[in-house]
């Protein structure tokens, strides 16, 4: 009996709770997802975003490019996140897409060689792509020791580690190898997840980091983000106008400046630019938005306006590049169009 | 239940609250068919669009490649079923082995704490088996165990090419511990089912030891065992998370252990969430579909043979 009269009462106070928090303001949500390799720095805008506007909740969840641009397409996302921007075979019955760029990023190589400490290795787009499609196998290949005359290579077998898992890391990566050598297009092609020839798969930056770490002769592409912030060896590559560069923040603005001088629209990619100091990896990623009924469309545009500016500061702490000046004003001029 | 309910005749005796019972208990029974059916309607639907397109030929085709639209399981097909043999061919003898002890020999207490233990492998998550995979058993048999087999052995192509730690090898091994405790638990089951009396018989008749665990359990037990082996079958084909991490994930038809490979679960895992296209998508799904068959297929095949066990020591 008492058992019973305990469950009433406690059925009755389990709606207690809900009476206060009605009360409460009714907070603006506001829902998005896609790409993975700017979750980290979208997390950290949500949460400093939140520290202003306590009325506005925004959601990011992870769940990949090709996720986003699906859900958002369908209309279940208000934006999304992408690293490659939507094709206009997606997009053709849809609404207006507008994307805007919130940081640059690029593709690392790395590799696993204890012998060399120190060194930077040099290689060219087209040696690349013929190692990665499993034509020059050592490392002290003389194609190799040729660009690398100061670097004693070891004779070990390369192994190559790619990412198993679909991603816009290999889409960047597979874009330029093919740009560079039409066989590695033939042979292997272009796209989020291809057939390599060789090699071992791993799911995420942080698997094929592992596995890098672990097989000696290994080598690898990865988020330079994550490489800059694990502190991985990077391979300087040979751009458009002949100089070796190594990625980091001040070669990726040079190239964002240098396609924003050849008037150049920043969804075109950023892959093998001109300009001394431009990586030739390189690729914007970008929030796709279009119009959204009040009040959520004022409330988003607040948000992402906020990102285009005062978030930019928290980039580089977080091993993400900053986008360059020029191009957050150009991206902000892009937002007015979705205003109601 | 229900025809239990209809015996006693519930309508005309009509106690009000046992027939709300009755239709809230039938309505839960039924929707777990409905969710059941639903589910695998589903997926089809899904995958329509990839069996349209390669037909039959999706399940023989070995090439995965999304980027010129030639899409085939056969390869992930094969990667499942070797990595599940392999790992059934190391869990079997053990588990039976194993079972028999408890059962047997053991004494009781021993039984019970072994017995606990072994179960308890059941309840680690499948994640922690794939890193332990990752950072322990791979560089370990990459430095102590592949180096051995690959000079020795290298002419059979069991163990031909080179080799990394990660890849078939360490993925039976992990599924191997993992679907252990599910096969040996199940064993023990059988086991118990036989009647003591008929070991006994056995033993009167001068059998030793061994003779008795030969032909009276094994042999009695074998339908019951084979119901156990396809239940770790069952689990090994779907394991998805372990398997991804140690398993290399290349799309691979390779004869050799040493070789990375991809099992159907593993390649759903790793490129589900960022599919290139739509087809890429649909296929993805088919290999889904292929997976949800063969897996009611092995499950049910294991409860029937377990079931039928029941029925022949039960009369």
């Amino acid at each position: 009996m008492f058992l019973k009269y305990f469950l009433l009462v406690f059925f009755c106070l389990s709606f207690l709770p809900s009476c206060f928090f009605k009360k409460k303001e009714k907070e603006l949500l506001i829902n998005g997802a896609g790409a993975s390799f700017p979750y980290i720095l979208y997390s950290k805008w949500i949460k400093e975003y939140k520290k202003e506007k306590k009325d506005v909740k925004i959601n990011y969840q992870s769940i990949g490019s090709g996720g986003g641009i699906r859900q958002f397409l369908s209309g279940t996302l208000d934006f999304g996140g992408t690293d490659i921007p939507v094709s206009s075979e997606e997009e053709k019955n849809q609404k207006k897409i507008v994307h805007i760029p919130t940081t640059l990023g690029a593709v690392a190589i790395t590799y696993n060689l204890a012998s060399l400490k120190n060194q930077t290795i040099k290689l060219t787009g087209e040696l690349l792509a013929d190692i990665f499609r499993g034509k020059v196998k050592y490392w002290n290949d003389s194609k190799i020791q040729e660009i690398n005359r100061e670097i004693s290579f070891p004779s070990k077998k390369i192994l190559l580690v790619y990412r198993a898992d679909g991603s816009g890391t290999t889409s960047f990566f597979t874009e330029f190898l093919s740009l560079k050598s039409p066989v590695f297009l033939k042979e292997v092609g272009k796209g989020k997840s291809v057939p390599w020839p060789f090699g071992l798969g791993a799911k995420g930056n942080e698997g094929v980091m592992g596995l890098v770490r672990k097989l000696e002769g290994a080598i690898s592409y990865i988020g330079l983000s994550y490489a800059i912030s694990q502190n991985l060896p990077r391979v300087a590559i040979k751009n458009k106008d002949g100089f070796f560069v190594q990625p980091s923040l001040s070669s990726l603005q040079f190239t964002a400046m240098q396609a924003l001088k050849d008037k150049e629209a920043y969804t075109e990619s950023l892959i093998d630019k001109k300009g001394e100091e431009s990586y030739p990896i390189s690729g914007y990623t970008f929030f796709i938005l279009s119009k959204l009924p009040e009040p959520k469309g004022s409330a988003l545009l607040d948000f992402v306006k906020w990102s285009l500016t005062k978030g930019q500061k928290f980039s580089e702490s977080l091993h993400f590049i900053p986008l360059p000046p020029p191009v957050r004003w150009e991206a902000i001029k892009k937002l007015s169009s979705l205003k109601n | 239940m229900i025809s239990f309910l209809k015996k006693i005749n519930l309508k005309t005796e009509s106690h009000v609250g046992d027939l709300i019972f009755f239709w809230i208990l039938k309505f839960f029974a039924l929707l777990f068919i409905f969710l059941f059916i639903s589910m695998a309607l589903v997926i089809f639907i899904k995958s329509w669009h990839a069996f349209s397109q390669f037909g039959f030929s999706f399940f023989v085709d070995t090439s995965w490649d999304s980027w010129r639209k030639e899409l085939g399981a056969l390869a992930l097909i094969y990667g499942t079923v070797f990595s599940s043999l392999l790992a059934l061919l190391l869990a079997v003898p053990i588990s039976v082995a194993f079972a028999l002890f408890l059962n047997e020999i053991a004494p009781r207490w021993l039984a019970t704490c072994l017995g606990f233990l072994v179960e308890m492998l059941a309840a680690v998550p499948s994640i922690i088996y794939g890193m332990w995979g990752l950072f322990v058993l791979a560089p370990f048999l990459r430095e102590k165990i592949q180096p051995v087999l690959s000079e020795n052995l290298s002419y059979l192509p069991l163990f031909s090419g080179p080799y990394y730690g990660i890849g078939m090898m360490s993925a039976g091994i992990i599924l191997a511990i993992m679907i252990t405790p599910t096969i040996s638990s199940l064993c023990k089951e059988v086991f118990k089912i036989i009647p003591v009396t008929n070991k006994e018989a056995v033993l009167t008749l001068g059998a030793t030891r061994w003779e008795m665990f030969k032909t009276a359990i094994l042999r009695g037990g074998s339908s019951g065992i084979m119901g156990a082996v396809f239940l770790g079958f069952g689990r090994a084909f779907g394991e998805t998370m372990a398997v991804t991490m140690v398993i290399g994930n290349k799309v691979n038809l390779s004869a050799s252990l040493f070789a990375p490979s991809q099992t159907m679960a593993s390649i759903l895992a790793t490129q589900y969430a960022e599919a290139d296209s739509k087809l890429h998508l649909s296929a993805l799904t088919a290999v889904g579909f292929t997976l949800f068959v063969v897996s009611v297929f092995f499950n049910s095949a294991s409860l029937f043979l377990i079931w039928r066990m029941k029925k022949k020591w039960r009369t």
